[in-house]
């Protein structure tokens, strides 16, 4: 009887893995790889960049009221009369900077997300608030789902989602290629139609990297022999030329392997089909009944 | 647990002592400090930035905090999994203290969360990511607490069980005229308590060892994923941290620091409740400390030789010397109790527990903070405010064990203990130990 009834528990263990399998297995499928046929993307060239910034004022007024932005103002600026963010942050999604190496050699850069093939914020998000969506390859961010632990800030390799550290009701803060905003409406990111140099050119991925690597055929000399952002932790759908090495201008050398690729292959392994937690629940139940049985009729168990 | 109920005693002695005032003080400042938290945001507490996301909070109230709660675990594995049914009597103060760091690591992670509102998501199907290494380890994380609570309620309906009440009667009589008309009804109610209680109990010690066992799947599943939280950090972790042996590392890892706090623990506790020492017990488990040291010590090391990083150990920089540091504390904790002398002494035991602790607990810090760096700019100390909310959490920690114990029957009965004539031959002392204060008995 008492046997028996273990039986039945240890079957319906089996079956609640068995579920968890089915439910996981369901969950990955869905999410396959985005399609690299279909994926929208931007080219940035740095060469073209004249730093006016209009691109970041139009982020910022496009998408204020979606991620419950702030201006920001310097300390010098006592009229607070510019939104002038340094960086970055919980109130600004793409940012321009300037690297200078001289006084006649210098270049802008325009910062934001990278929207990478294999999204480090996608693979660690416990809650699906980052999302990459499988036909256009944008990652974009549910504040509805979001539960504000910020290890997709640890995961991203480029160091993008900003978090609002100031607000008692807060979000994560990062590009989404005016996916709710301009993008929905007239169907190109607010910087991208925004910019008056031609630094930014819209597109699909596939179009823009053949576009990228005609120009450093045709200008050798203007650029830098490379795209980042075509192999960078299994590509982005950010694309940049630059005339100096990406790491001056911040971004960082990264490898080809993704590390969210590599953490979800370990993860996987070791949870696949959730066979080994359940094996592993069984065999440490047939042991420790075993022994306790064991333990009963030495009279050591019972004392009641 | 099960049924072995005269295995544990009520620790005797006055709830409202010094240190608990003391403690108290402690909890009231971290927990105003938190409260301050959820109308200003969590920059105005903390020194965290976009650059380092997880500060102590993390890196020691969760990562670390875990760690040094799995006495339960490792000795459920010891009890169970090997056979060793003498360390049985120290398996409830373990328990205890689990449920205290699960509960409240579970805790601090509520502080630190920006949208802790929408926490609710994890119980929702349709937001489970289940590539999340995240995911994993909340989930775990909640339904051990569960567990752990659950192998806990058979000492609370022991003592639901066989109370007299006599305190619940003595407010009941002093309230008599004013709020409670009747003791008649109160007597009646407390019986009816009791009844109920022995009921549960008779039934859940059929189903327990389910749940002990469950209760040492979980650590084992979540224990490995901590460490597997960090890989997708890639470069960001120093190359001295990062490897996919991060899962097996953080594994053996919280088995050692385990017993290791059983060992402490008990001491402490001994020392400060002025109980006798269970040398005996905890030179047997301290036996097994140096293997399982032993054994990560060989992958850790192993892994660094293969990835060819065992230059960078003498590189003398931040992450190198935090690096030796931890290797020295384990391996000393460790080498201490290869002596079977050292492990007969309590002064030792505690000693080689405590380096132990901290050796395995700065492993987990390494990996969550000190190996951690963002990039150029990016810098982080803890402000006060975030020191104290740990302190908080770690006062109330102590506090709740220290009243618990004295409520509940969770320490070693000393009288039950197997081998006690042998233990009493060896050791004459510890005529200190109050005699029948078996809860019930
Ligand atoms: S750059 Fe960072 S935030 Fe953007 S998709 Fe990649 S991992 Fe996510
Ligand atoms: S902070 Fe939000 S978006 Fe980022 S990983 Fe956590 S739940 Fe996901």
């Amino acid at each position: 009887m008492r046997s028996q009834s273990r039986r039945d528990f240890l079957k319906l263990l089996g079956l609640t893995g068995a579920a968890c399998l089915a439910g996981t297995g369901t969950l990955s499928a869905a999410e396959g790889p985005a399609g690299s046929e279909t994926a929208i993307a931007m080219l940035y060239d740095a060469t073209k960049c004249v730093g006016c910034k209009a691109c970041m004022t139009a982020c910022k007024r496009v998408n204020f009221d979606q991620n419950n932005l702030s201006y920001e103002h310097l300390g010098s600026d006592k009229d607070q009369l510019w939104d002038a963010p340094l960086d970055l942050s919980g109130n600004t999604r793409t940012v321009i900077k300037l690297y200078k190496e001289s006084p006649t050699r210098w270049s802008y850069v325009k910062h934001s997300c990278m929207h990478c093939t294999k999204p480090g914020c996608v693979s660690a998000c416990p809650v699906k608030a980052m999302t990459k969506d499988s036909v256009t390859g944008v990652v974009s961010y549910n504040k509805n789902a979001c539960i504000g632990c910020r290890y997709c800030q640890v995961a991203c390799p480029y160091g993008i989602p900003r978090f609002q550290w100031d607000k008692a009701i807060p979000q994560i803060v990062k590009c989404d290629f005016c996916k709710e905003t301009n993008l929905k409406e007239k169907g190109v990111p607010a910087c991208a139609e925004t910019c008056p140099a031609g630094a930014i050119t819209y597109g699909k991925r596939k179009d823009l990297l053949v576009e990228a690597h005609r120009r450093i055929e045709e200008s050798p000399d203007r650029y830098i022999p490379k795209v980042y952002g075509e192999k960078e932790v299994g590509g982005a759908n950010h694309l940049y030329l630059a005339a100096f090495p990406f790491n001056k201008l911040g971004l960082p050398d990264l490898k080809e392997a993704s590390p969210a690729e590599f953490s979800e292959h370990i993860q996987h392994t070791i949870y696949k089909g959730f066979i080994a937690p359940v094996a592993l629940y069984g065999a440490l139940a047939v042991i420790a009944m075993k022994n306790k049985k064991g333990q009963e009729k030495l009279g050591h168990g019972e004392d009641d | 647990m099960g049924s072995h109920h005269d295995e544990y005693q009520v620790q005797r002695g006055k709830i409202l002592t010094k240190p608990f005032f003391v403690l108290l003080a402690l909890v009231v400042i971290g927990f105003s400090l938190i409260a301050y938290r959820f109308f200003a945001g969590v920059g105005a507490v903390t020194g965290l930035s976009d650059g380092y996301p997880w500060g102590i909070w993390i890196a020691y109230d969760v990562a670390t905090g875990t760690a040094f709660a799995c006495g339960g675990y490792a000795l459920a594995l010891l009890i169970y999994i090997m056979n060793r049914w003498k360390y049985h009597p120290l398996i409830r103060s373990a328990i205890l203290t689990s449920v205290f760091g699960y509960c409240l690591a579970g805790f601090s992670v509520m502080v630190d969360l920006g949208r802790y509102w929408n926490a609710y998501g994890f119980f929702l199907p349709q937001r489970w990511q289940g590539n999340s290494v995240m995911f994993e380890v909340a989930l775990c994380v909640m339904s051990y607490s569960m567990v752990l609570i659950i192998e806990f309620l058979p000492a609370v309906l022991y003592t639901l069980e066989h109370s007299k009440w006599r305190r619940v009667r003595e407010w009941a009589n002093w309230l008599h005229p004013r709020l409670i008309p009747d003791t008649e009804t109160l007597q009646s109610g407390l019986n009816a308590v009791s009844k109920v209680a022995g009921h549960v109990q008779i039934r859940l010690d059929k189903i327990l060892i389910f749940f002990i066992v469950l209760g040492m799947t979980l650590p084992s599943m979540h224990q490995s994923s901590l460490g597997s939280m960090m890989i997708i950090a890639g470069d960001k972790l120093s190359p001295l941290w990062r490897t996919g042996f991060l899962p097996l590392l953080f594994l053996l890892n919280c088995i050692f620091i385990g017993y290791a706090t059983v060992m402490f623990e008990s001491i402490l506790s001994s020392y400060g409740f002025k109980r006798k020492f269970e040398v005996h017990e905890l030179a047997g488990i301290a036996r097994i400390v140096p293997w399982i040291a032993g054994i990560w010590m060989t992958v850790r090391f192993g892994d660094l030789l293969w990835r060819q990083q065992l230059p960078n150990i003498f590189a003398f920089d931040l992450n190198s010397c935090f690096f030796l540091l931890e290797v020295a504390l384990i391996g000393g904790g460790g080498f201490l109790l290869l002596s079977n002398k050292n492990r007969h002494s309590p002064r030792l035991l505690f000693v080689s527990a405590a380096l132990l602790m901290l050796g395995g607990g700065l492993y987990r810090f390494n990996v969550y903070l000190i190996g951690f760096n963002p990039g150029p700019g990016w810098s982080y100390f803890p402000s006060t405010a975030e020191f104290l909310i740990t302190a908080g959490i770690i006062a109330l920690e102590i506090l709740g064990y220290m009243v618990l114990v004295k409520i509940f029957p969770v320490m070693p009965n000393p009288k039950k203990h197997y081998e006690v004539e042998e233990q009493e031959a060896l050791h004459p002392v510890g005529d200190a130990v109050p005699g029948n204060v078996y809860a019930g008995k």
